[in-house]
């Protein structure tokens, strides 16, 4: 199935979803955008050009590694991850980017500038940029910055301008509002990087192919690895870049299954999590340069959306990923807060990997199907980030005495301002 | 005042009026519904009034107004923090084109408007005295329906023609065009300041190259140089974030004193 393949006049649809909602200042930006991504996707130099980059710098193919101790202890399934930890600045997220920054390269721009929840994103842009030499300014919401400082340091400390955003809820929504702005100002000699497969076309659809490289590596792992293909495949979504990335790989693989793993938060109820497909609460409208599944109320205004992952906390979905939920393709699946912590423990303890909160998402709900499961079916987990960079986060979530006593002794040897 | 029921023939009888009204160009200024208060937009409106503001745009407040400056952000988010709800603003809308002798077009995001039901949002819109709208964030390719209706309907669907347009795109634009065109001064959001130059007045004359409804200009006016400098060239001044800061400065006199600078 080519999910990109579209009919006459409904370029950037994926069902009823997608499109490009955009100002008419940026009309011209984009459709220079999507002319310079239609060549570079129709040259096959330039994938493997990308495919090179991703090799020497990023460490790739990143491996698939056996969770034999956790598959035993759960007597199910066989689970496998998929180790997108293991890149440079430890996330996905570094697959699309450089992916644009070889793209910004083409189209002769020199700055960039992104939006960033977790950071991983924000992080990987600022490194992409500190490589190719372009300026950069990072967008992200003041609670984000407040809940990632670590991101925030390696950031500028790349040289990016880390902008802390104090618009609406102050998290990833109005970092992209805020890029929205900035590109409409300098979209001359500007790029904006949007980090998951959201937003207008071309964005979804070039997201989509530069995290492809996830799901076309996986494939073939697991025939190697694991001997067949996976009989379920999970990853979390926030915009739902890590997940369409893997899940690309196994889309003409009838038999394997696809699961979505939204942030359950505090459960269902409106204002109390950000899932937008596993839940009853969201609806379709239209925001943010594209036509999706929104959290929203009966006015079309945003509700507030909570996760304890930064990088899942939003409050609209990848209109492909929707498509595909409609066509029974994709199944959606929320997992709660108290859940995830449960699962990152297990995988620190059982194996000692550490993913990261969004990717937990995709652990426990691996974990809870795979015990119900027999002991020769597989599973495969997007590992889509490393946890370190939550470690402030994660040690309030464990409640670790050893940690804040720590923290208190470097207060205290800092001193007063 | 004549019996205009459509956007184009107001806006031509007031046109026609500029010179017995010593005005250099219409005027049409902006309010966000219950931003600080409907109490104090309904003040704001007396003033405008006072002043013979030919057309007021009434911002329905949307929780991403991502076309919009710092300013009208805040008013956008402060409005739906009091509560400010689409009924509401169809409310408000109903009292003023009651009330007041200028015409009004509704000033949004499609969100509102997609999740209302167009033909509902537009029948809701005639039904309280609109004439129109405005929504920076529908491209025309995503339009169709929602001016289709309009059409049937008898509002006009006001697009937005901008710098950054090629000839080709401008021609497409000046199709769906009606009532009158947004032509936008320069990049960015609203609310940052223009040179009123000669670079200005070339784009204008490329917008009329292509349609022949009355142009608009937007974007950062705030002295009367700016208004001589519209009606040499177009047609409806638009003054919206200068008399925000006005009247958040010094509330009715602040806002007199504004217009008095500005059309006097």
């Amino acid at each position: 199935m080519d999910l990109f393949d579209f009919t006459e006049g409904r370029e950037g649809y994926y069902g009823e979803y997608g499109g490009t909602f955009l100002p008419e200042i940026l009309h011209t930006t984009i459709e220079e955008l999507k002319t310079e991504f239609r060549k570079a996707k129709d040259d096959p130099s330039f994938w493997q050009e990308f495919i090179e980059l991703m090799q020497s710098y990023s460490g790739r193919p990143t491996p698939v590694t056996h969770l034999a101790n956790l598959s035993k202890k759960l007597g199910g399934a066989q689970i496998y991850i998929k180790r997108e930890d293991l890149n440079h600045t430890g996330s996905h997220k570094i697959n699309n980017v450089m992916g644009q920054g070889l793209l910004v390269k083409r189209m002769g721009k020199t700055r960039v500038i992104a939006e960033t929840g977790a950071g991983q994103h924000g992080y990987a842009t600022a490194t992409m940029a500190a490589r190719f030499g372009f300026q950069s300014k990072i967008y992200m919401g003041a609670v984000d910055v407040a809940r990632q400082r670590p991101n925030v340091f390696w950031m500028e400390n790349m040289g990016s301008e880390v902008i802390a955003v104090k618009d609406g809820q102050q998290t990833l929504k109005d970092a992209i509002n805020e890029c929205l702005r900035d590109w409409v100002t300098n979209m001359d000699n500007t790029h904006y990087v949007l980090g998951t497969a959201c937003g207008p076309h071309p964005f979804p659809e070039m997201v989509s192919w530069f995290q492809s490289i996830i799901g076309k590596e996986a494939r073939a792992q697991m025939l190697e690895r694991a001997g067949k293909l996976p009989d379920r495949v999970f990853a979390c979504v926030g915009g739902g870049s890590n997940a369409i990335g893997l899940f690309q790989g196994f889309m003409d693989d009838n038999d394997t299954q696809l699961v979505g793993c939204e942030a359950g938060g505090f459960g269902p109820g409106k204002g109390n999590h950000a899932a937008r497909l596993a839940y009853k609460d969201a609806s379709v409208g239209v925001a943010q340069g594209m036509k999706t599944y929104f959290l929203q109320n009966d006015d079309g205004n945003m509700l507030h959306t909570h996760s304890v992952a930064a990088g899942l906390d939003y409050i609209g979905v990848n209109p492909v990923l929707v498509h595909l939920w409609e066509k029974s393709r994709v199944r959606f699946e929320a997992v709660t807060d108290a859940q995830v912590t449960e699962a990152l423990k297990l995988a620190m303890r059982t194996e000692g990997v550490i993913p990261a909160l969004e990717s937990s998402h995709g652990f426990a709900q691996a974990i809870l199907e795979a015990e119900q499961m027999s002991k020769d079916e597989v599973v495969l987990i997007n590992m889509s980030g490393r946890g370190d960079k939550d470690i402030f986060t994660i040690a309030d979530a464990l409640g670790d005495e050893h940690w804040k006593t720590f923290i208190r002794q470097k207060a205290e040897e800092y001193g007063p301002e | 005042m004549g019996q205009s029921d459509n956007l184009k023939s107001y806006l031509s009888e007031r046109k026609n009026s500029l010179a017995k009204r010593q005005r250099a160009a219409m005027i049409m200024t902006h309010v966000v519904c219950g931003y600080p208060s409907f109490e104090d937009n309904w003040k704001e409106l007396e003033v405008m009034e006072e002043f013979g503001v030919d057309l007021v745009e009434l911002q329905f407040p949307f929780s991403e107004p991502s076309a919009d400056g710092p300013l009208f952000v805040k008013a956008n988010q402060e409005a739906i923090k009091n509560g400010v709800r689409v009924q509401d603003c169809f409310d408000f809308m109903s009292k003023v084109t009651a009330h007041f002798s200028f015409k009004v077009v509704m000033m949004g995001y499609f969100n509102t408007i997609f999740k209302t039901g167009q033909r509902t949002f537009l029948e809701r819109l005639k039904g309280a005295g609109g004439y129109g709208f405005i929504v920076p964030d529908l491209p025309i390719e995503e339009a169709g329906e929602l001016h289709g209706i309009a059409k049937e309907m008898g509002l006009s669907p006001v697009v937005l023609m901008t710098p950054t347009n090629s000839d080709q795109r401008l021609a497409e634009l000046a199709q769906t065009a009606d009532g009158f065109v947004y032509t936008v001064a320069r990049k960015g959001v609203t609310g940052s300041n223009t040179d009123m130059d000669s670079e200005l007045a070339e784009f204008i004359a490329r917008c009329k190259q292509f349609t022949d409804v009355p142009l608009a200009v937007g974007f950062g006016v705030s002295h009367a140089h700016d208004i001589e400098f519209i009606g040499q060239h177009a047609d409806i001044a638009v003054i919206g974030t200068a008399a925000l800061k006005a009247w958040e400065t010094g509330k009715e006199q602040g806002l007199r004193d504004f217009f008095t600078q500005l059309l006097h």
